[in-house]
């Protein structure tokens, strides 16, 4: 770093100093940094809730935008992500002990013969950010994997990643073998990757097609709201 | 020594490379998730009708069928105990389709990024990622291809580890990247910085020829050549661009570009000064031998603009990395110490 920019001592700052600074800290994938402003703002009696929309995923909404706009590229990215998830593996016990507001839970997982996992973390990361179990069950997953995941944690949606035009058309393999096990309609599918779009999207059967990690997250609780409206209405 | 794409080169203005050899797989049967280079073994019938149709349209180049055949990439097939043995097939097929071409064809061994992030980012070391591309080109060697062809890369780092396993091969070698993010690859490299993967100073062999591949449309690879010539006037360029754009129509994806729009993205990368010519996802026989003749029958003229080449080849998906270069960064608050 250079001599000229003056030290900053996160803990002298104020909260509305802090947030932002954290803000930059994760743009510039500050791991160090982002844990222990967390502690800071534990420590002046902040709900763990609050840290990580305020701080940690109003950071990572940002990154995201700079790289939507070719400002950011995958690397950086990668170590904002890196500083998100210290900061959220302190927050995620006291999530659960607070009893911050669980929105649903989720299986997650790149499809089979591709081994990009990049935006599918990200999106497990952000999700789980905004109160989703998340169950990940990595990269080249095969419909057998999937539908076991979905037996076992019975979770509200399913979301399967793809960045290869080779390896999206196995979105559809995965839907229609649950269309066969007459078990589509118990769970949201959502997808996404790079060279997917909305009317892929529809015509595999999927129930949205996200764009990014940001859309992602709006979206399965725009279908948690609806659920809630279904069941409760029912 | 007198290598095969050497002594083309030195014979003829401009090269054809070949097509696609993944979405021409799709045609013929393959299904979505199984490896490629497996096909080399078990279905390699196929394999050879593709690069014959190849050779029949006019290619100078051929791929081999290799682009996935690093340990890293064929261990999701259960594979990555016979690397050199898929890869030296994968050569065999190739060099058996350009020996019966009747006329010299040049065989090119695929090597596509071993699909993992290198350190720091990652776990896996560049040494690591370097003996990864040795094992597979050493399959490809003893298969007899004339050429290594790095392909599709993004991360600087996995291009040295390729470039130096290629460059002990002691086999020439070629270097193409994928610029498909904001004009750049997907790490953040800008198409003129291709020429500079190898610092002079590593003392290492460099590439016989750079370039782009992939990507996305033929009007964006066509801006990232422009970058790697200005970049460099006097190196052997390479383009191989996509067939138009991907698009999807029900659950298929199917590419935009017909042979006529190959045909002007093939004398436009003449005079952008590509010197190696030919077609990636969604480039079939039929493209490839309206390129031929598009090859064939042009004189170099005018280095095109980037508005000419909108006007011929259809709008860029996305901003040229020169463009992307203006966009500041978000203003910083004050770092630490």
């Amino acid at each position: 770093m250079s001599d000229e920019e003056e030290d900053i001592v996160l803990s002298e700052l104020s909260d509305d100093e802090l947030v932002p600074q954290m803000h930059d800290d994760l743009y510039d994938g500050l791991k160090e940094e982002i844990e222990e402003a967390v502690h800071i703002l534990l420590g002046r009696g902040w709900a763990p809730y609050d840290v990580l929309t305020k701080a940690l995923v109003e950071g990572m909404r940002i990154v995201g935008i700079d790289f939507r706009d070719g400002i950011l590229f995958v690397p950086e990215v990668l170590l904002a992500a890196n500083a998100m998830k210290a900061g959220m593996s302190i927050l995620r016990p006291l999530l659960a002990e607070t009893g911050a507001p669980k929105l649903g839970s989720m299986v997650i997982g790149t499809v089979k013969g591709d081994i990009h996992d990049i935006g599918k973390n990200l999106v497990g990361m952000m999700m789980e950010g905004a109160g989703f179990d998340v169950f990940d069950l990595g990269i080249n997953t095969d419909v057998d994997e999937y539908l076991a995941a979905l037996s076992e944690h019975k979770p509200d949606i399913l979301g399967m990643s793809a960045l290869l035009t080779t390896t999206m058309p196995y979105m559809k393999v995965v839907i229609d073998t649950m269309v066969e096990k007459g078990i589509r309609d118990d769970y949201v599918v959502l997808v996404g990757g790079a060279p997917l779009n909305e009317e892929f999207g529809k015509a595999i059967g999927a129930d949205a097609y996200c764009r990014d990690a940001a859309v992602a997250v709006e979206t399965a609780k725009e279908f948690m709201d609806r659920r809630h409206n279904i069941r409760a209405s029912g | 020594m007198s290598h095969l794409l050497n002594r083309l080169l030195a014979e003829k203005s401009v090269l054809m490379a070949d097509g696609a050899t993944g979405t021409n797989l799709f045609d013929i049967g393959l299904a979505s998730g199984e490896a490629p280079e497996l096909w080399n073994e078990s279905t390699s019938d196929k394999i050879t009708d593709m690069h014959r149709g190849f050779v029949d349209a006019g290619a100078d180049i051929i791929l081999t069928n290799s682009f996935g055949g690093t340990r890293h990439r064929l261990k999701l097939h259960h594979a990555d105990d016979r690397v050199f043995e898929l890869n030296e097939k994968a050569a065999k097929l190739a060099r058996a389709a350009a020996d019966g071409a009747g006329r010299p064809v040049v065989v090119a061994g695929s090597v596509g990024p071993t699909g993992e992030l290198l350190a720091p980012l990652g776990a896996l070391t560049q040494a690591d990622a370097q003996e990864a591309f040795v094992e597979q080109i050493a399959g490809l060697k003893s298969g007899g291809v004339d050429a290594i062809w790095i392909e599709t890369m993004s991360a600087p780092e996995e291009m040295q580890a390729a470039a130096q396993a290629a460059a002990a091969s002691g086999l020439p070698y070629v270097l193409t990247a994928s610029f498909d993010t904001a004009g750049r690859t997907m790490m953040g490299m800008a198409p003129g910085d291709i020429h500079r993967t190898l610092a002079p100073a590593d003392g290492s062999i460099g590439p016989l020829a750079v370039g782009a591949n992939c990507g996305v449309g033929a009007s964006d690879l066509l801006a990232s050549i422009l970058d790697i010539t200005a970049a460099d006037p006097n190196a052997i360029v390479v383009a191989k661009a996509n067939c138009g754009i991907p698009v999807i129509k029900g659950d298929q994806v199917v590419y935009s570009g017909s042979p006529e729009l190959m045909a002007d993205y093939a004398r436009l990368a003449i005079d952008a000064g590509a010197r190696i010519i030919g077609g990636c996802c969604g480039t079939s026989c039929e493209h490839l031998t309206a390129m031929r003749t598009a090859i064939d029958a042009h004189q170099r003229s005018e280095r095109p603009s980037l508005d000419q080449i909108v006007a011929a080849t259809g709008a860029l998906v996305n901003q040229t990395a020169s463009a992307g270069a203006g966009a500041p960064k978000r203003e910083r608050r004050r770092r630490r110490a």
